[in-house]
């Protein structure tokens, strides 16, 4: 009788609508994100995260209304990302009705923002959000480094020594995403969800690469993972959440049924 | 129509718990208020926060809402979520030490770290998600099967010196308190208002509750 792991559906919101890309680019769009937010809750989403991907600063506010929308109907935790550069920002979206926020570009370019933020808000309000990529060769001992501008631009930071870092700058949670596998379908790393998952003491939350329930399923039980986000597979259809769950307590991990 | 003040100071996702009343409360004015006037004339009192305990304890007394609680926690039914509980105790370890209300006597300390289960598996701090919650007889609990999950997010739990005022208790790591209650209060650390169709159950509950304790 413990704490069950989450399953977190995420959507990706280009302008006020949900959008999945194959490694960052080849958007398809999935819906109005309040309609795709209030299936997920029906279907048993134990959380909900929403990734503002808008390039254009005109269209910033648009995800405060979404999570403002998504609020006032669907009573499951609400994670937003994208976009949040300083403490003030991390305010307004809690007021808008998100309970966390996730932090990952500014975090990068100036640590203290996750410390100023959880000072204010507490840890348990913020996630930061990790993108790694390995950087090690075939003969060589893993690494993986982070990477910003949706994967494109290396930083030379090392992955588990940035995630170790973060959780001493007040992260209350990590939303690890490999950047070598979002939108392949082939399974999370996990590799790096192990190596970071063991390094830390706060909730990992694996994600990017997923294909099939059995990925979901690993991303816990080999790669440590306290949660697993996946998009794809549940916004066009392949699998509903409720299948997911039921896979992964077949498998012998507690889930929310 | 009853009136039900959601109590603002600054520190939480008032909108959430707002949102969430009135959807089990269609005859009730749910009132977002740092207004201690408003508060002290309201049916019903909801007492939220996210946050540290520094700054909430500053924010509650610089708002002027310490008295206004502290008087409503003996008239209305009150109920307190997370931070909302927490404040309502003798004294947080949290922030290198925060005197807190001192309504329910006893200490609010961190989770340890590291925390192992009982075979011995590491657990995160943040206790981060669903849990499930071990009842003790109350009206609050009403429709609600005992050990439903509830969602926590947090890394201090309380320990209050009573015992008999335990509502509710959980296992992480350790068993510890996640509810408790005295006359017409009802507080608890996990967020009924992100608890999905339980969370609303209890919120409910709440709504129709005549304050009397069993």
């Amino acid at each position: 009788m413990g704490l069950a792991k989450r399953i977190i559906p995420c959507l990706d919101v280009d302008a006020g609508r949900v959008v999945k890309g194959v490694q960052f680019v080849d958007i398809r769009d999935a819906g109005d994100p309040v309609e795709v937010a209030r299936r997920y809750n029906r279907e048993g989403a134990d959380e909900i995260t929403f990734l503002d991907i808008t390039a254009s600063s005109d269209n910033r506010d648009t995800i405060v209304h979404v999570v403002e929308q998504v609020a006032a109907e669907v009573f499951i935790p609400l994670t937003v990302g994208g976009g949040i550069r300083e403490a003030s920002d991390v305010r307004r979206m809690l007021n808008a009705g998100a309970d966390k926020v996730s932090i990952n570009t500014a975090a990068v370019h100036r640590p203290d923002v996750v410390r100023e933020a959880a000072d204010k808000v507490g840890e348990q309000c913020i996630v930061v959000a990790i993108d790694a990529k390995r950087v090690s060769g075939d003969d060589e001992p893993l690494r993986w480094e982070i990477f910003t501008h949706g994967g494109r631009k290396p930083t030379g930071i090392d992955a588990i020594a940035w995630a170790v870092k973060m959780e001493a700058y007040g992260a209350g949670e990590l939303l690890l995403t490999s950047m070598d596998r979002d939108g392949t379908k082939i399974g999370f790393d996990l590799g790096v969800t192990r190596a970071i998952s063991d390094a830390v003491s706060i909730p990992v939350i694996a994600s990017g690469g997923v294909g099939t329930l059995d990925h979901l399923c690993d991303g816990v039980t080999k790669g440590g993972a306290d949660a697993v986000l996946a998009a794809s597979i549940f916004h066009f259809g392949e699998f509903t959440i409720e299948e997911a769950k039921l896979r992964m307590r077949q498998q012998g991990i507690e889930v929310r049924l | 129509m009853q009136q039900i003040a959601v109590i603002d100071y600054g520190m939480g996702n008032l909108r959430s718990v707002s949102k969430a009343i009135e959807a089990v409360a269609e005859d009730a004015s749910v009132i977002v208020t740092s207004d201690p006037d408003v508060i002290e004339q309201a049916d019903r009192v909801v007492c939220p926060g996210q946050g540290a305990a520094r700054e909430c304890m500053a924010a509650l007394n610089h708002a002027g809402l310490s008295s206004v609680i502290r008087q409503c926690v003996s008239e209305k039914p009150f109920l307190g979520i997370c931070m909302g509980l927490q404040v309502l105790l003798s004294h947080s370890d949290e922030n290198d030490g925060t005197p807190c209300l001192d309504i329910i006597e006893g200490q609010v300390q961190r989770l340890p770290n590291p925390l192992t289960d009982a075979d011995g598996n590491r657990l995160k701090v943040p206790h981060m998600g669903w849990s499930r919650v071990a009842q003790v007889t109350h009206p609050l609990w009403s429709g609600i099967p005992d050990g439903a999950r509830f969602y926590f997010a947090h890394s201090f739990f309380i320990v209050p010196s009573q015992q008999d005022i335990i509502t509710a208790r959980c296992t992480y790591g350790a068993e510890f308190a996640v509810a408790i209650s005295a006359h017409n209060l009802f507080a608890c650390q996990f967020h009924p208002e992100k608890s999905a169709e339980h969370g609303l159950r209890l919120l409910s509950n709440f709504v129709h509750w005549n304050g009397v304790p069993a």
